[in-house]
C-alpha cells in the first residue's frame, strides 16, 4: 500500500486484531517506526439501537441496553432504568437501591479485571489475564445466583430489580469479598510494579486535562489525569451519598500524570473502592420492596430529559424523548468509549508503533458500545 | 449558576439570537437561532463564569411533524458544575448548521454520527464522513421516513 517514492506507508491495523478489544479498524500511516497518522474506522458492530429503540416500548428495551457494554451490563441497565424513571418519576425502595449499588459495584469490578487482563495480554503478558478471569468468574458466579444470566442480566429494571436476591447470595458476596484484596495485592507483585511493564506505559499518551475535556473524556482515563471528577460522588444517585469511599486520581506516580501507567492504575485503585462500597451495602440491606409499583403499560408524559450515570468506563448518558406514546420518540444513547475512542488520531501522531496498543489498551474501549 | 442566569446572560450578549427558554426539559434548554450556533458555543465555553468545559452530548433529532430538525447539545462545566441544553432548528429539507468541532474537538465524531444517521450537513467540517454505517450506503437511517432497503451489494438486508 505504498509508493515507491513517498516517505509514508499506510498499514491496517484490524479490523481483528487482538489488541483493538473488538471490531476495530485502525489506518495507521507510518513513517519508520513512527506514527504520523491514525484514523480508526468504526461501525463494523453497528445494529441500530437507536432506531430499534423506536420501534420496542420503554421496558422492551431494556434487554438491549446489556447489548452496549457487555462487560458491564448492569450498568448500562441502571442507567437506562434511571434514565426512564426520571421521565415517569418513579421512586425506587430503599431496598431496590441498595441491591442495585451491589450490582453496579460488582460488575465493575468485573469489567475492571478485563480492562487489566485484557491490558497485560496487549503488553505481552498472557498470565495476568487468566488472574483476571479466574476472579470474574467468581462475580459472574454471584450474578448467575441473583438472576441466572452471567453476561446478559437484563436484572436492574424499570422501576427496581427483576427480583430478590435467592438466600445464600449475601454470604457468597462476603465470601469474594474476603478473599480479593489478596488477589489485587498478587496483581500488583505481578504486574503493576513490574519494572518492564512500568518502562512501558509511563510518559506514554499523557491526556492533559484540557485535552481530556475537549474530547469529552470520562471515567478512570480522566480521572487518571489528575481530575477528581465523580458521579458517584458530584450528582450522587441511589445510595452512594450515604456510602464512604475514595475517588483515586492520577498522581503521575510513575512519570507523568495522565500516562498510560496511571490510566491502569486507576482500575485497579478502583476496584479496592467499589469491595468497600459492595460490603458496606451489605450490611445496609434490610428487608423491603426490590420494586416499586410499575404498571404494565409505560406511558411516561411527553418530555426530555438527558441522564448519565458512572459506568466502568466513563459517564453513559441517555437522551430521550417521550411523545406521551408507549415508544420512545429518539433515544440517544452517548456511549463514554465513543468520546474516549475520539481522542486516539490526537494521542497517536508521533508515537512508536508498539506504543499504539499501549494507547488502545490503556484507554479500556469497548466496541459494541462505540458501534451501538 | 442556575440555567436561568445562563439564559439572561446570553439574551444580553447576542439578543434576538436567543429564541426561547424551555424549563421543563432536564437539563433545561435555550433556543439558539442556527446561524448564531458557533458564536454561542464559543461564549459558553470562554466566557467569564460559564466554562462550559464539555460537551456531554451532541444529538441530531427529526422533528417531522413540524418539518424541521434539531440539533442538541448537551453542555456540562467541570469548573462551574452546571448544565444546560442547547437547541437549534433546523429546515428539514436542507438542514445546515455550522460546526462546533472547533470549540470542542470531541464534537467531530458526534456531528459526523448525526449527518451519517440523520443527513444533517455541519457548515465547516474538517471530515464530514459517515462514520457507523459503510461509505456507500443509502439513506439516513433515523429519519422518521427511511424507507429500509432490501439489498445491500449481494445481500438480502
Amino acid at each position: 500500500m505504498t509508493n515507491a517514492d513517498e516517505k509514508f506507508m499506510q498499514v491496517n491495523m484490524g479490523p481483528q486484531h487482538p489488541s483493538t478489544h473488538g471490531v476495530l479498524r485502525l489506518l495507521v500511516t507510518t513513517d519508520g517506526e513512527v506514527l504520523s497518522g491514525v484514523k480508526p474506522y468504526i461501525g463494523y458492530l453497528h445494529r441500530a439501537l437507536e432506531k430499534i429503540a423506536e420501534r420496542v416500548t420503554y421496558p422492551q428495551f431494556s434487554p438491549f441496553t446489556d447489548r452496549l457494554d457487555y462487560l458491564a451490563s448492569m450498568n448500562c441497565n441502571l442507567a437506562y432504568a434511571m434514565t426512564v424513571e426520571k421521565l415517569l418519576n418513579i421512586e425506587v425502595p430503599r431496598r431496590a437501591q441498595i441491591l442495585r449499588v451491589i450490582m453496579a459495584e460488582l460488575n465493575r469490578i468485573s469489567s475492571h479485571l478485563i480492562a487489566f487482563g485484557s491490558f497485560s495480554s496487549d503488553m505481552g503478558a498472557f498470565t495476568p489475564f487468566l488472574f483476571g478471569i479466574r476472579e470474574r468468574e467468581f462475580i459472574n458466579d454471584l450474578f448467575e445466583i441473583a438472576c441466572g444470566a452471567r453476561l446478559t442480566y437484563n436484572y436492574i429494571r424499570i422501576g427496581g430489580v427483576s427480583k430478590d436476591i435467592p438466600g445464600g447470595f449475601i454470604e457468597k458476596t462476603r465470601e469474594f469479598l474476603d478473599y480479593f484484596p489478596a488477589k489485587i495485592k498478587e496483581y500488583n507483585e505481578l504486574l503493576s510494579y513490574n519494572a518492564i511493564f512500568i518502562k512501558r506505559l509511563a510518559n506514554i499518551a499523557v491526556i492533559s486535562p484540557d485535552d481530556a475535556f475537549d474530547y469529552g473524556i470520562t471515567g478512570p482515563n480522566l480521572r487518571a489525569s489528575g481530575i477528581k471528577w465523580d458521579l458517584r460522588r458530584e450528582e450522587p444517585y441511589l445510595i452512594y451519598n450515604e456510602l464512604d469511599f475514595d475517588i483515586p486520581v492520577g498522581k503521575g506516580e510513575m512519570g507523568k500524570t495522565g500516562d498510560a501507567w496511571d490510566r491502569y492504575m486507576m482500575r485497579i485503585y478502583e476496584m479496592e473502592q467499589s469491595a468497600k462500597i459492595v460490603r458496606q451495602c451489605l450490611d445496609l440491606l434490610a428487608p423491603g420492596d426490590y420494586t416499586a409499583k410499575v404498571s404494565k403499560v409505560l406511558k411516561p408524559p411527553a418530555g426530555e430529559v438527558y441522564v448519565r450515570a458512572e459506568n466502568p468506563r466513563g459517564e453513559l448518558g441517555f437522551y430521550l424523548i417521550s411523545d406521551g406514546s408507549t415508544k420512545p420518540y429518539r433515544l440517544k444513547i452517548r456511549a463514554p468509549s465513543f468520546a474516549n475512542l475520539s481522542i486516539i488520531p490526537k494521542l497517536a501522531r508521533g508515537v512508536m508503533i508498539a506504543d499504539l496498543v499501549a494507547i488502545i489498551g490503556s484507554l479500556d474501549i469497548i466496541l459494541p458500545e462505540i458501534d451501538r | 449558576m442556575e440555567p436561568k442566569k445562563i439564559y439572561g446572560i446570553l439574551s444580553e450578549k447576542f439578543g434576538g439570537k436567543i429564541k426561547q427558554f424551555v424549563e421543563n426539559t432536564l437539563p433545561p434548554s435555550v433556543l439558539v437561532e442556527t446561524d448564531a450556533i458557533a458564536d454561542v458555543c464559543r461564549f459558553l465555553k470562554e466566557g467569564d463564569g460559564l466554562d462550559f468545559t464539555s460537551l456531554m452530548c451532541l444529538s441530531g433529532v427529526d422533528l417531522k411533524e413540524q418539518g424541521r430538525m434539531a440539533v442538541v447539545y448537551h453542555l456540562h462545566s467541570m469548573k462551574q458544575k452546571h448544565k444546560i441544553t442547547i437547541k437549534v432548528e433546523l429546515d428539514r429539507n436542507n438542514p445546515h448548521v455550522q460546526t462546533v468541532e472547533q470549540v470542542w474537538p470531541g464534537a467531530n465524531w458526534y456531528e459526523r454520527e448525526a449527518y451519517d444517521l440523520l443527513g444533517i450537513v455541519f457548515d465547516g467540517h474538517s471530515d464530514l464522513r459517515r462514520i457507523l454505517l459503510p461509505e456507500d450506503w443509502e439513506g439516513h437511517p433515523l429519519r422518521k421516513d427511511y424507507v429500509y432497503p432490501k439489498r445491500y451489494h449481494t445481500w438480502d438486508v
